[in-house]
C-alpha cells in the first residue's frame, strides 16, 4: 500500500472480487440464518474491501498489538464481516457454516471474546466511537503505532455517546481515530431524515472539531484512495471523518427501491437470482451499475 | 490549602475538598502505589478529580490520566477499549451516575467482553445527603450485581477500600467499587489484610448475627459490641464483596444464629440483602432473616450524619433493629 498512488487495474479488480465475496457470503450465511442484515452490509461492502484488503495495517496474527482496528458501530453488519475474517486465516472457515446456530461463535453482533480478529464487540449502537477513542487512548500510553477505523451508521449520529465520544476524541487529539459513516439513508423505521434528521452531518462533524471528508462510499477507487491518504497523514492534529454516501442494500434493485429490507430474508431461489445478479454486475457507484 | 487572606481559615474551596475528607485520598495514593510497583494502571473520570482526589494520580501520572469531562457513559466505554490495550483503567464518579447512567455500558463493553475495568462509584449510597435523590445511589449494587462477570465489591472504609484496590491490580475480572464520600468512619488497621471473594468474619453470634457492607460495617459493628455487652450472643460478618458472595459465610451464620439481620446504606431490593436471602432461601437453616437498609423509597435530604441516624444505619439504630428481633 502507497499513499496518493493509482490503484492498479489489478489491486481494482482484486478490491471488487472481495466486496462481491463479501455480498456472496452475506446471501449464503443468511440463509442458515433464515433472517438477516443484507442491505446493512450492501451499502458498506466496498469499505470492509477497502480497509481490510488494501488499507489497514494487519498481521496473520489477529492479536498483533500494533494492529489497525476495526470496530463497527453497526454491529448488525457483521455478517459481511465474517467471511473476510475467516478470509484471513483468523478462523477456520467451516466456523461460518454453522453461522447462528446453537453455539456457534458467530451471531448477528460481532463477539470479541469468541471471534478472533473482532477487536471489540458490538450490537449495542452507540458505543464503538467510545470504545475506540478508549483503544487509541490506551495505545498511545502504551506508546503503541496503529490506527483505529470506526464505521457508524447513519442512524447510529441518533444516539447521544456518539457525539460525547466525538468531543473527547477531538479534545485528547486522537488523529489516529478514523470514523467513517455509512450514510446509507435507512433505519429501521424509514429513512434517517424522517425519523430523525441528522443533516448537515459533515458540518456537525467539523464543528465537533474534526477533519471531514465525504466520498462516494461504493465508489472503489475514490474511497480506497481517500483513506490510503487520511491514514498516511502523520501532519493532522485532529481525528478524521469520513461521511460515505452509500445506498442502502446496493446491488439488488428491490433493496435499493423498497424501504423495509433493514431485516428480511430471501428464498432459496431468490437468493440464487440475487447472486447471479451479484456476480453480472460491476458496483463503481452509488448510481451507477455496470 | 491556599485561603485567600481575606478569609478566616474555616473557609475552604471545592479544590480543597481532598484535606478535608481524610480517606478521599486512599484512590489516589493507591493508585501512585501500584503504578509505582510496575502495575499498568490508569485513571480516568468524569470532571470529578477533585471529589474523588484523583487529581494527584493526575498531578503523579498526567500521561495516565484521562478527563472525560462530564460523559460517564464516553468514559465506561472508553476504558473498556484502554482496557485491550493492556493497560488496567480506573474510572471513577458518583456511584449514582457510574452504576445507573452508564450501566448498559457496563454491561456491553467491560463486563461481556470481560475487559478488566475498575469502576469506582464514590459518594455511593445517601452520603451525599441533601444534594438529594440524583445523587443518592441506593440502587448501584442491585444493578451491578445482575451484570454477569462483574465483581461488586463494598469497602467498609478507606484502609479496606485500599487493600482490595492493592488486590485488584492483579484481578483478572471486571470489578465495580462503591465507596464512601472520604468521611467513613475508621473500621480497620491499615494493614489488615483482606481478599477480594473472601468475608471478613468478625464474629457468629448464637442469638443474631449482622451482615453488612460499606458504612454501614461501623455501625454495625458498635451495634454487635453493645449487644455483647446487654448480654446477648453476637456476631458480625463484613461482606466487603457482594459478588461473587461468600456464600459459606453465610450459611455459617444462617446454621449457627438464630437471627441473621442484613445491614446496608442501599435499597433493600436487590443489594446484600437480596444477595443473601437468595442463599438462605435455597439453605434453610437455623435463622430467620431481617433486611435492614433503605425501604424501597427515595431518601429524604439533609446532611450525611444525620440521615444515618433517621435511617438507623448508624451504631445506635442498627442496635435498635436487631434488639426489635431478639
Amino acid at each position: 500500500m502507497t499513499a496518493n498512488s493509482d490503484l492498479s487495474q489489478e489491486q481494482i479488480e482484486q478490491l471488487e472480487d472481495r466486496a462481491r465475496f463479501v455480498r456472496l457470503e452475506t446471501i449464503r450465511l443468511i440463509e442458515i440464518a433464515k433472517v438477516g442484515h443484507y442491505s446493512s452490509v450492501f451499502s458498506c461492502a466496498e469499505i470492509f474491501s477497502a480497509l481490510y484488503y488494501d488499507v489497514m495495517a494487519l498481521s496473520e496474527d489477529p492479536a498483533w498489538p500494533e494492529r489497525d482496528r476495526f470496530l463497527m458501530g453497526k454491529g448488525h453488519a457483521a455478517v459481511g464481516l465474517f467471511p473476510i475474517l475467516a478470509d484471513k486465516g483468523y478462523f477456520p472457515a467451516e466456523w461460518l457454516d454453522s453461522y447462528t446456530r446453537l453455539g456457534s461463535p458467530l451471531g448477528d453482533h460481532p463477539d470479541m471474546r469468541k471471534v478472533p480478529g473482532v477487536d471489540f464487540s458490538s450490537g449495542s449502537i452507540g458505543h464503538a466511537l467510545s470504545n475506540g477513542v478508549g483503544i487509541a487512548l490506551g495505545g498511545r500510553m502504551k506508546k503503541l503505532e496503529f490506527d483505529v477505523f470506526v464505521m457508524l451508521g447513519d442512524g447510529e449520529m441518533q444516539e447521544g455517546q456518539v457525539w460525547e465520544a466525538a468531543i473527547s476524541a477531538a479534545s485528547h487529539r486522537l488523529s489516529n481515530v478514523i470514523a467513517i459513516i455509512d450514510r446509507n439513508g435507512y433505519q429501521l423505521d424509514g429513512k434517517v431524515d424522517d425519523v430523525m434528521a441528522i443533516e448537515p452531518l459533515a458540518e456537525k462533524w467539523r464543528a465537533f472539531g474534526w477533519e471531514v471528508h465525504e466520498v462516494d462510499g461504493h465508489d472503489i477507487v475514490s474511497l480506497t484512495q481517500l483513506l490510503r491518504r487520511v491514514k498516511a497523514d502523520t501532519s493532522r492534529k485532529a481525528p478524521c471523518c469520513i461521511v460515505a454516501k452509500t445506498v442502502k442494500g446496493r446491488g439488488i434493485s428491490y433493496m435499493e427501491t423498497e424501504p423495509g429490507w433493514h431485516l428480511g430474508y430471501l428464498s432459496p431461489e431468490d437468493s440464487e437470482k440475487a447472486r447471479q445478479t451479484i456476480l453480472t454486475t460491476r458496483i463503481t457507484s452509488c448510481g451507477e451499475v455496470a | 490549602m491556599n485561603v485567600k487572606p481575606d478569609l478566616t481559615a474555616d473557609s475552604w474551596q471545592y479544590r480543597d475538598l481532598n484535606s478535608r475528607a481524610p480517606s478521599l485520598s486512599v484512590l489516589a495514593d493507591t493508585l501512585i502505589e501500584l503504578a509505582r510497583e510496575g502495575h499498568p494502571v490508569a485513571a480516568g473520570t468524569a470532571d470529578l478529580q477533585h471529589s474523588n482526589g484523583l487529581v494527584k494520580f493526575a498531578g503523579e501520572y498526567p500521561d495516565r490520566f484521562i478527563q472525560f469531562g462530564i460523559s460517564e457513559q464516553n468514559m465506561v466505554s472508553a476504558a473498556a477499549g484502554i482496557a485491550t490495550t493492556g493497560m488496567i483503567p480506573y474510572v471513577a464518579t458518583f456511584a449514582s451516575f457510574i452504576g445507573l447512567l452508564a450501566c448498559e455500558q457496563i454491561r456491553m463493553d467491560v463486563a461481556y467482553c470481560a475487559q478488566p475495568v475498575r469502576l469506582i462509584g464514590h459518594h455511593t449510597g445517601i452520603s451525599m445527603g441533601f444534594y438529594g435523590t440524583s445523587h443518592h445511589a441506593t440502587e448501584d449494587i442491585s444493578t451491578m450485581r445482575a451484570i454477569a462477570d462483574l465483581t461488586v465489591v463494598s469497602p467498609a472504609d478507606g484502609a479496606q477500600f485500599r487493600q482490595l484496590l492493592r488486590h485488584s491490580a492483579t484481578y483478572a475480572e471486571p470489578i465495580y467499587f462503591r465507596i464512601g464520600r472520604g468521611h467513613d468512619p475508621v473500621v480497620y488497621d491499615r494493614d489488615e489484610s483482606f481478599e477480594l471473594g473472601k468475608a471478613k468474619v468478625h464474629g457468629i453470634g448464637d442469638d443474631i448475627t449482622i451482615i453488612a457492607c460499606g458504612m454501614a460495617v461501623h455501625g454495625a459493628k458498635q451495634a454487635v459490641d453493645a449487644l455483647n455487652a446487654a448480654g446477648h450472643s453476637a456476631g458480625l460478618i463484613d461482606m466487603h464483596t457482594i459478588k461473587p458472595l461468600d456464600e459459606a459465610a453465610v450459611l455459617e451464620a444462617a446454621g449457627r444464629s438464630r437471627v441473621v439481620l442484613t445491614v446496608e446504606e442501599h435499597n433493600i431490593l436487590g443489594g446484600l440483602g437480596s444477595a443473601v436471602a437468595e442463599i438462605m432461601a435455597e439453605n434453610p437453616g437455623r435463622a430467620r432473616l431481617k433486611r435492614h437498609g433503605i425501604m424501597d423509597e427515595y431518601a429524604l435530604i439533609s446532611p450525611p450524619m444525620r440521615l444515618y441516624q433517621h435511617y438507623k444505619l448508624d451504631g445506635p439504630g442498627i442496635r435498635e433493629v436487631a434488639e426489635a428481633l431478639l
